[in-house]
């Protein structure tokens, strides 16, 4: 942004304090450069146009929740815009959701169909007005209305409610399932305290037992179910409004179907004015979960609701202001005094990430399922919203998209695309038919790359990097490993022993059959345990006797799932994860004093952190009908135990005392906390995640940073 | 068998194991070469060699596959059959039990489909240099002149017809190559397709185009056909039918049936409006018993395939991979 005020230096030195100082809410100011030009005589109060676009550095803001002063006039009846669902200014309301191309003026969004009332209008132009260039700024005179349409999409009369908002409101108090248009698509709500509709929303939308999200109206309401720390209660009072997934508070009665078997509950408070006026009269709480098919992305189009929507809505309220990029709700977790997110979405995408190096512009396809895209420009990174699993093709279109609206609203065309090694990811495949130079990295190693990037590290670090599946360079598909290294290279230094995987995903979605894989190879003689009950274990036996259809993993995810299985919590998953979450709740919390067996051993020049030993304990202690909860707590001990000791090993060979966390397994809360603390107190500098998701969600930047070394000439990968 | 190159031993092979089962007025004159009387018209002449463990599974064995593989390759191009010609690697050490059996089902595949063996060579390797035995086919047959069959022929709209079930023939190898004990009553579907494909061009001449989906199952012919005509292929997860115990056996290998090879089935698209005629014709016929309308063409995700799922979301099938390894993280 360009100034130009002229003026007594004293008055000008008072300005650009107060530029610093007392800046709007909204705005960043990432540097600033004075200088001075011929004085010509000027008068008055000027606003330029937006410069043309090959200049454009300007950013586009995150959507932003409802603010204060705007919140205060929706629910006064002497505002003009009293109970309208659309209020906004300067300092809140959508801005990337409705953003089509730059400059961001009010013809390149989605408000641009909308003409301004002459009262809207005159706030627009008043440079002391709150909706002073606030894009969206309109009113239920000129700008978008809601409707409420029933199951068939036909227009409900609302004779005797003139307000949709309050008729939506006493429907769902009446167990309604009603899809909601909100910022960045639709949600599916209910009220989350009639069990028997949380039921019905769950038949609809196919969903077992994955936790719902609810929306409460406010901290007081959030502290009636849930404990919440001051940190978390700012989080969720913010302007970016995340989901944060808080511990319930013992004996809240909610309906159980919300968050089965789950510890915690995730819980945002009403980001827009129409959310606000559903709790005006509607249920206490709303459970509010992003409407879509299975693995289709957030639904944002009304037609595209209707129509996908239909069989599982009761009714739909939405309006005629269309959602042009589709944007998930921000999930995020409190844990070791920090907040961080577990997906990064609605309200903070797209602000920047800064990085520690200036280069050319390079874009990272990111992985598979919980897939982003990232952008590097100049010391920035832009990492995209959640895009979802990309083999599902609603993901794949929403890919594209994403990379292509990326790459033109901060003008940047990259020198170099990156993806994952793994064939077969649709990102990897739509990186190959990309008229760029592109380059395949490692999966773990873009995990680490990623942690050190966004502490604005360069590295090296030893990389403790835990996940599910990741492509190995091997071919194997790797998943506990310790990476000594940064973003130019790294060296394997040790991993979890392999395990057999037997019939490769179907042992992921069943991980008794995991299980089955884990015991055949760390036990002589495979024990009777209680989980094969009724199982085809002979089947799977077969498999792992003739070695076919069995993969090698030495992934951590999957002991997770085996161990899960072994100890009879979670024979089949019906979401990602469920297995692990179902193991660590037991543990209600705590680890063990005892620890498992473990072992350390060098192979090869790299070392084997040993899982047999580890499973012929589970297994003996199962045997000796050991509970569940101390099983689970030795477990995790275990694993820290041995991490710290391969960490120590790591730290011996390279005299590297920085470790960097990285990998979906860091979101469990009990290994996390736990073993960052004991690292912390052992005198490791710890570096983890918080602005990027630990999970899949962040390896985009990871990828797109190891770009620039390749391009710069220094890239050694994974050796 | 003894190891011998050329002269005696392949000729005695010749009068013992071959020239009993196989017998038509060119093979009988043993020149080195077949003289054939052809009729007017196009030609078409395909080649394969045939390279499978076991050389004997549930359903079949190498033999009728090679010639069933080569029948069904001309077929699928709107040619008629004619003429084979074979040849043979064998390993040193092979039983000559096995492959008079192989040479026998040979004949009885080349009978039922109708087309002569006209020539033939021997060879015999050392063991180790190839895995008991390898047949190469080329066959040779003659395009009906009232079709227009290519797979650059695909219009928006079109119906997509699959003859039957998927993946028996690879689910039938891959379990009794492994000596898995479950799922042994898996066979391969080897089977000409000729005749079927014969009775569909009379009934409906204006086929756009066939396909058998061998390697890389039905969903690499899918992503082919795609490619080719720039189009999308759309298909309905529900529709696609896929028997039991394939299903079963799928699942616990974790691989997905629509990567599995078939040598008995026939992909084919057809304007929507004449699918009805071609499932009916397709379902008197014996290969095609099972025959269903998986998908359509549409110019959504060009060169892409897309399958609607059973919980309603769109999956991208495509080609597949070198190996099956897991992508979920
Ligand atoms: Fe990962
Ligand atoms: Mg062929
Ligand atoms: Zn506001
Ligand atoms: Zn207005």
């Amino acid at each position: 942004m360009l100034i130009e005020v002229q003026g007594p230096l004293s008055r000008l030195l008072l300005f650009s304090d107060a530029l610093l100082d007392d800046a709007p809410p909204l705005s960043r100011i990432a540097s600033m450069q004075e200088s001075s030009i011929p004085l010509e005589r000027e008068d008055g109060f000027v606003i330029g146009c937006s410069a043309a676009a090959d200049e454009v550095e300007t950013l586009i803001p995150p959507d932003i929740a409802l603010c204060s002063d705007c919140r205060r006039e929706l629910l006064d009846p002497g505002d003009r815009r009293f109970r309208y669902p659309f209020i906004n200014c300067t300092n809140c309301g959508p801005r990337y959701t409705i953003v089509d191309r730059l400059p961001y003026d009010r013809p390149w969004t989605s408000m641009q169909g909308f003409t301004m009332c002459p009262e809207c209008e005159r706030e627009y132009s008043d440079p002391l007005n709150r909706r002073f260039h606030a894009q969206p700024n309109a009113c239920s005179t000129c700008g978008p209305v809601l409707s409420l349409l029933d199951a068939y999409g036909d227009p409900l009369s609302v004779d005797p409610h003139p307000d949709p908002a309050a008729l939506a409101a006493s429907r769902l108090r009446d167990g309604a399932v009603v899809a909601i248009k909100s910022l960045g698509g639709f949600h599916l709500s209910v009220d989350a305290l009639n069990d028997s509709a949380v039921k019905r929303l769950r038949d609809g939308k196919g969903r077992e037992a994955k936790p719902f999200a609810v929306m409460m109206p406010s901290t007081a309401t959030v502290l009636h179910y849930c404990d919440a720390c001051e940190a978390e209660l700012i989080a969720l009072q913010s302007a970016e409004a995340p989901i944060v997934l808080l511990k319930k508070r013992a004996g809240s009665h909610l309906a159980d179907s919300v968050a089965p078997g789950n510890d915690r509950l995730g819980v945002m408070l009403p980001y827009t004015p129409l959310h606000k006026l559903l709790f005006e009269q509607g249920p206490e709480v709303l459970v509010m979960t992003s409407a879509n098919v299975s693995e289709e992305p957030i639904v944002s189009d009304n037609d595209e609701a209707l129509h996908c929507l239909k069989g599982m809505a009761d009714l739909f309220l939405m309006h005629n202001r269309p959602i042009l990029t589709k944007c998930d709700d921000s999930v995020t977790i409190h844990l070791s005094g920090t907040l961080r997110q577990i997906r990064r979405s609605r309200g903070y995408v797209p602000a920047p990430i800064s990085i520690s190096n200036d280069g050319p512009v390079v874009f990272g396809t990111g992985g598979e399922l919980k897939n982003t895209v990232a952008l590097l420009k100049g010391s920035q990174a832009l990492v995209s919203q959640h895009i979802g699993n990309v083999q599902n093709y609603g993901a794949y279109l929403h890919f594209e998209q994403t990379a292509s609206h990326l790459q033109h609203l901060f003008q940047a065309v990259p020198e170099l695309i990156v993806h994952d090694m793994h064939p077969s990811y649709m990102s990897t495949q739509w990186a190959m038919r990309q008229d760029v130079p592109i380059l395949g990295v490692q999966h773990h190693h873009a995990h680490l790359a990623s942690c050190l990037a966004e502490n604005m590290e360069d590295g090296p670090a030893i990389g403790l990097l835990l996940d599910g599946t990741g492509y190995g360079t091997d071919g194997a598909v790797w998943g506990g490993e310790v990476l000594i290294g940064d973003a130019q290279g790294a060296v394997r230094f040790a991993s979890l022993e392999p395990m057999p995987l037997p019939g490769g995903e179907t042992a992921i979605k069943q991980p008794w059959r995991a299980g089955i894989g884990y015991l055949f190879r760390s036990c002589p003689v495979l024990p009777e345990l209680p989980f094969m009950q009724g199982r085809e274990v002979f089947q799977v036996l077969e498999l792992l006797q003739k070695g076919v259809g069995s993969y090698e993993t030495s992934s951590c995810g999957r002991l997770f799932d085996a161990v899960a299985a072994i100890a009879g919590l979670c024979g089949t998953i019906s979401f990602e994860g469920e297995a692990a979450i179902a193991l660590t709740e037991a543990a209600g919390g705590e680890t063990g004093k005892k620890a498992f067996r473990f072992g350390l051993e060098e192979h090869h020049g790299r070392w084997l952190m040993l899982v047999s030993p580890i499973i012929q304990d589970v297994a003996a202690a199962v045997r000796q009908s050991c509970p569940s909860r101390e099983i689970s707590r030795r477990f995790h001990r275990t694993l820290i135990d041995c991490f710290k000791a391969t960490i120590a090993e790591a730290s011996r060979a390279s005299a590297i005392r920085t470790v960097a966390l990285s990998g979906g397994v860091w979101q469990n809360p009990l290994l996390f906390e736990t073993l960052s603390l004991e690292l912390e107190a052992a005198g490791y500098r710890v570096l983890t995640h918080s602005r990027l998701p630990a999970n899949d969600g962040g390896i985009s930047l990871g990828q797109a940073i190891i770009g620039r070394r390749y391009l710069a000439g220094h890239y050694e990968g994974v050796g | 068998m003894a190891h011998g190159a050329g002269g005696r031993l392949s000729q005695e092979l010749m009068q013992r194991v071959f020239m009993p089962h196989i017998q038509n007025a060119f093979l009988d004159i043993l020149d080195d070469q077949a003289k054939l009387d052809l009729p007017p018209g196009k030609i078409a002449f395909t080649t394969d060699t045939y390279v499978v463990s076991p050389v004997f599974f549930p359903g079949g064995n190498i033999g009728e596959l090679a010639i069933n593989g080569t029948v069904n390759d001309l077929s699928v191009g709107g040619a008629t059959p004619l003429y084979i010609s074979t040849g043979f690697v064998l390993e040193e050490g092979l039983p000559l039990t096995e492959l008079e059996a192989i040479v026998r089902s040979m004949a009885a595949a080349a009978r039922r489909a109708g087309v002569m063996i006209v020539t033939g060579d021997t060879k015999v390797v050392g063991r180790g240099q190839c895995d008991r035995i390898f047949i190469n086919t080329s066959g040779i047959g003659l395009i009906r002149n009232n079709t227009a069959l290519s797979c650059r022929n695909l219009q928006l709209g079109d119906a997509v017809i699959l003859s039957g079930t998927v993946g028996d023939h690879g689910m039938a190898i891959m379990t009794s190559r492994e000596g898995l004990s479950f799922h042994s009553r898996i066979t391969s579907d080897s089977a000409p397709l000729n005749a079927m494909i014969a009775a569909i061009l009379d009934e409906v001449p204006s086929i756009h185009a066939m396909r058998d989906p061998t390697r890389g199952g039905v969903a690499a012919t899918l992503n082919e056909l795609a490619s080719s005509s720039s189009v999308g292929i759309e298909i309905d997860e529900a529709a696609i039918p896929v028997k039991d115990d394939v299903r079963g056996a799928a699942e616990l290998l974790g691989i997905d049936p629509l990567h599995v090879a078939n040598e008995g089935k026939l992909v084919l698209v057809v304007a929507a409006h004449d699918a009805v005629k071609v499932l009916a014709v397709m379902r008197s016929s014996e290969q095609g018993r099972d025959a269903a309308l998986i998908g359509r063409i549409v110019e959504e995700h060009p060169c892409m395939v897309v399958m609607q799922t059973a919980l309603g979301s769109r999956r991208i099938i495509d080609l597949p991979p070198g190996e099956q390894l897991p992508r979920i993280c």
